[in-house]
């Protein structure tokens, strides 16, 4: 048997990478540090290499603690706003962009192509361009301050019925074909068929849309006044603000917040990885 | 269980090509009838026709009594095999199999009861709760065949239901297929362009050729006495020989080799047909052959080489000695084809 030899360019790949998880993780290890040690430390001392005993009364105050006058954004009511958010917007991309790219890629209709690039330039159309005509739009609906309000002029953008048209357009024909004989109509078609043929792409697209979704900091921030509708990544800058205040900033439960505001994409990726990979790379047509 | 009638039926595209030129024929109940042909001739769509995949530009169709132009396809009563087999990917093979019966609000217990009995004939009976990528080429086949056969329909059409499988299986799955058609005694219309399969499986072969129907015919009428020069040089392998002569006082001939008696009173030129198999090696035969090429193909050898100047082969039995350079030889006259060279159509 041949023995394994430590080759220099198997080193040279392991310290690169090493090099780059360090980069990754060291800012997440010192909030995790920052967030054990009692306030007054931090204060003191900034971010050291003791690891303390406050891990569980920041967890607490950051779930249960508010800021505001009404008292209404406890990090525990701001991380379901956040999982509404990340939720409702992953989920309504993800049917509104399959329904779509249904329609253009096997009916024939007479502008089915011209209604595709229109809604192909929506790419070119981020909320942030047209955030203020949305907002007024919003607004006029009366939607400020809701989760309606939050979600949905998110969704109007183009990637996933971009996504799902090009996945249908690799689905053979002839299956399609097999489906009219067999006697399966549109709706049948979709659903018997098309979906379950779809579920690794949709659960691609559901990882990347939750993470979008989750990570919105304008749109929330414009939207919501009201401190109960506050979303996680919108809600721990109102935390940082006390920073620059003349009482002893809570680091703790700032940094505490900021991880649990990392951890829901982080497991949502971490459990739909297989699949991620799955839908983007494999068919199994 | 039906006849099937085409008549006109054409298939012209919006942009103006016309895929299929008018074809009429119909189909006996029972018959198992094969379109061959090259790539692009018009078989495909013919069948897709059928099936109503594509719609009809022009002319009926009917299937039983009834004319299907307008009909769904999942409502003409027919069963269709794809080339690459179009099983449900996420479907088990039993529910592959029982999905067109579900949609058709067939009690679960009847389609169970289907399921079983195409999948006992098949030899299916260990799959049946496999997913379609954890079987080989030739049992996703079968699973397509039992998808068909489920639907006791009137008409099988079959695109192309072979050319993925590699040639053994092929040569297997060819058998089977035949077999279970007699058995079932469906209707059935088979594309392909392996002309071994349309001769060994047709009851009846159409050949096509850029969108037209060349001839229709049993398979012997096809391969001995072809309709035109295209059928002869397409069915057979090596195709016929296909010489260059003239008809001179009723004898066709090639230069001053005078063939066989011409049979009208045709004349000017001709091309003149012979099968490889048809020649034979005859020391005091007529034909003055310059062998160039010896193929062994175990039990026979091809000798390639030429008849005053053309191009000719000869299909010969292992028994006989053979090497390059000069070979006398004669034929049967009665073998021979004669066709009009300018239209190629048989004299």
């Amino acid at each position: 048997m041949q023995k394994p030899r430590l080759r220099l360019s198997t080193v040279l790949d392991h310290v690169i990478l090493i090099i780059g998880s360090l980069f990754m993780m060291l800012p997440v290890l010192m909030l995790l540090q920052m967030t054990s040690m009692p306030d007054l430390v931090n204060m003191k001392n900034g971010p050291g290499l003791s690891f303390g005993s406050q891990l569980d009364d920041n967890f607490l105050k950051a779930m249960l603690k508010a800021d505001g006058f009404a008292g209404a954004n406890t990090g525990l009511n701001m991380l379901w706003n956040s999982l509404i958010l990340g939720f409702g917007f992953a989920i309504g991309k993800i049917v509104l962009g399959m329904m779509a790219a249904y329609a253009i890629v096997y009916f024939r209709l007479r502008f089915a192509s011209f209604a595709f690039w229109m809604i192909f330039t929506t790419l070119l159309l981020p909320l942030e361009v047209r955030i203020l005509p949305s907002y007024e739009i919003v607004q006029k609906l009366g939607m400020l301050n809701t989760y309606q309000g939050l979600i949905v002029p998110l969704i109007a953008s183009a990637t996933a019925t971009f996504f799902f048209r090009q996945y249908f357009r690799s689905i053979p024909e002839e299956l399609v074909e097999a489906a009219r004989i067999d006697g399966a109509g549109p709706v049948k078609f979709f659903f018997d068929i098309l979906v379950p043929l779809s579920r690794t792409m949709v659960a691609a697209m559901f990882i990347i849309m939750f993470v979008y979704g989750w990570n919105q900091y304008l749109w929330p921030t414009m939207i919501t006044t009201d401190e109960g509708m506050f979303t996680l990544v919108r809600g721990i800058k109102q935390i940082t603000q006390m920073l620059e205040g003349n009482q002893i900033p809570e680091y703790g439960r700032a940094n505490m917040l900021a991880l649990i505001a990392i951890l829901p994409p982080v497991l949502i990726v971490v459990f739909f990885q297989s699949w991620f990979v799955k839908g983007l790379t494999e068919s199994d047509k | 269980m039906a006849q099937v009638t085409l008549s006109g039926i054409t298939k012209t595209y919006p942009n103006g090509v016309t895929a299929v030129h008018p074809a009429s024929f119909s189909i006996p109940h029972g018959e198992f009838i094969v379109l061959v042909g090259p790539s692009g001739c018009g078989k495909s769509t013919m069948l897709r026709m059928i099936a109503g995949l594509e719609d009809i530009s022009a002319g009926d169709l009917h299937i039983g009594a009834r004319l299907v132009n307008h009909i769904d396809p999942a409502d003409r009563d027919i069963a269709m095999v794809f080339q690459n087999y179009a099983l449900y990917p996420h479907m088990s093979v039993r529910k592959n199999i029982g999905y067109g019966l579900k949609n058709r609000k067939i009690p679960q217990a009847q389609i169970d009861q289907k399921v079983a009995e195409a999948s006992a004939l098949l030899n299916l009976d260990d799959y049946l709760d496999r997913k379609p990528s954890q079987l080989s080429g030739g049992q996703r086949q079968r699973v397509a065949m039992g998808r068909a056969i489920v639907r006791d329909p009137a008409l099988f059409l079959f695109d192309e239901p072979l050319s993925n499988l590699d040639a053994k299986l092929r040569n297997q799955m060819r058998i089977e297929i035949k077999a279970l058609q007699r058995r079932l005694g469906v209707t059935s219309v088979y594309v392909t362009h392996d002309q071994v399969e349309a001769m060994t499986m047709a009851d009846r072969i159409i050949v096509m050729n850029e969108g037209r129907i060349e001839q229709i015919g049993s398979p012997s009428e096809i391969y001995h006495s072809p309709a035109t020069t295209f059928v002869a040089s397409f069915m057979g392998a090596p195709p016929m020989n296909l010489l260059h002569g003239e008809i001179l006082n009723g004898m066709a001939q090639i230069g001053d080799l005078r063939l066989a008696a011409a049979p009208k009173a045709a004349s000017g030129a001709v091309v003149i047909g012979l099968r490889p198999e048809d020649i034979t090696p005859d020391a005091a035969g007529p034909l003055m052959l310059d062998i160039a090429l010896v193929e062994e193909l175990g039990a026979h050898r091809l000798l390639h080489g030429s008849l005053l100047g053309q191009p000719i082969s000869l299909h010969v039995s292992k028994d006989i000695a053979a090497s390059t350079g000069p070979l006398r030889a004669s034929f049967k006259p009665e073998t021979l084809s004669l066709f009009a060279a300018d239209t190629g159509v048989r004299l």
